[in-house]
């Protein structure tokens, strides 16, 4: 490492899912991708790390209030070659996110680029009711 | 001590155990966590060996491919380059921030000396990958056994 006080990456280690409940359906390894959230005026932004995913091999949906990522990662190990060194560990992502009220659900946008996904979720149009208050 | 196959694979996986035995034996202190070692720095690496040469991965999401610099001197890959931090408009707010950022330099001995010309170096849905062929020279050479 070449100079520490410029380095902001804490961790190489990636985080194993716990099995928590409903066991996954495929016997692989899976892990919960780093994220970053943001919110700006007009939307909450969220970028996930997620290498090895594209496009094709994401599913992102979003039932009641949870948004749920997953990322599925075929291993693709260069053919002929063996192992010598290991220092990551290859899998699946999933991780689930509640979301508020906030959220304008038709409007969620998603782009995946360099194995970093970002979700674009706009906030909703304030849907302000004004309850008048009658005199007993 | 595994319960399930670690890599997806099992051909690699005597090796696996051998070279775990071997790490475990050199490294008795060093910290490891269901086998895999912690990588000193960032990104992680793996290595895939055989007499050709050696594939370097690493996974790498959301950098500028063209601003990654890979370097090879004999037997010594370096790999620098940077994530950039996210840069957010005035009264955005953060309510998460996991992903790491920076600027990082790793470098690898490789046990031979690499042919440097015919390096290749793909990127691609932020894993990358390095092919480094071994140099002719430096390759094994047999030797075959006369009948007396």
């Amino acid at each position: 490492m070449a100079n520490e006080n410029e380095l902001n990456i804490q961790e190489t280690e990636k985080q194993e899912i716990a099995e928590t409940g409903a066991e996954r359906t495929r016997s692989r390894l899976a892990f919960v991708p780093r994220t970053d959230i943001y919110e700006t005026n007009e939307a909450i932004v969220l970028l996930t790390d997620m290498p090895g995913v594209d496009e094709s091999t994401l599913d992102i949906t979003l039932e009641n209030d949870v948004l749920t990522i997953k990322g599925y990662v075929e291993t693709a190990y260069p053919e002929g070659y063996g192992l010598a060194y290991g220092e990551y560990r290859v899998g699946d992502y999933e991780r689930s996110f509640t979301l508020s009220d906030k959220v304008d659900r038709n409007k969620i946008e998603a782009t995946v680029k360099d194995g970093v996904l970002r979700l674009y979720l706009p906030k909703a149009e304030p849907s302000l009711r004004k309850i008048a208050v009658a005199a007993g | 001590m595994f319960g399930r196959s670690f890599w997806g694979l099992t051909s690699p996986w005597s090796e696996m155990e051998r070279l775990r035995r071997e790490m475990n034996r050199l490294f008795a202190s060093f910290p490891t966590i269901s086998g895999a070692r912690i990588a000193p720095g960032y990104p992680a690496m793996n290595v895939w060996m055989n007499e050709e040469g050696a594939v370097v991965t690493a996974e790498l999401p959301g950098i500028d491919p063209e601003k990654l610099d890979i370097a090879v001197v004999e037997n010594t890959l370096t790999l620098s380059g940077e994530r950039k931090p996210l840069e957010l408009a005035e009264g955005d707010v953060y309510h998460r921030r996991e992903r790491g950022y920076g600027k990082f330099t790793r470098s690898f001995q490789l046990p031979f000396n690499v042919e440097a010309n015919n390096v290749q170096a793909v990127y691609e849905k932020g894993v990358l990958r390095i092919t480094l062929p071994r140099a002719e020279a430096d390759k094994p050479r047999k030797i075959a056994v006369k009948a007396a």
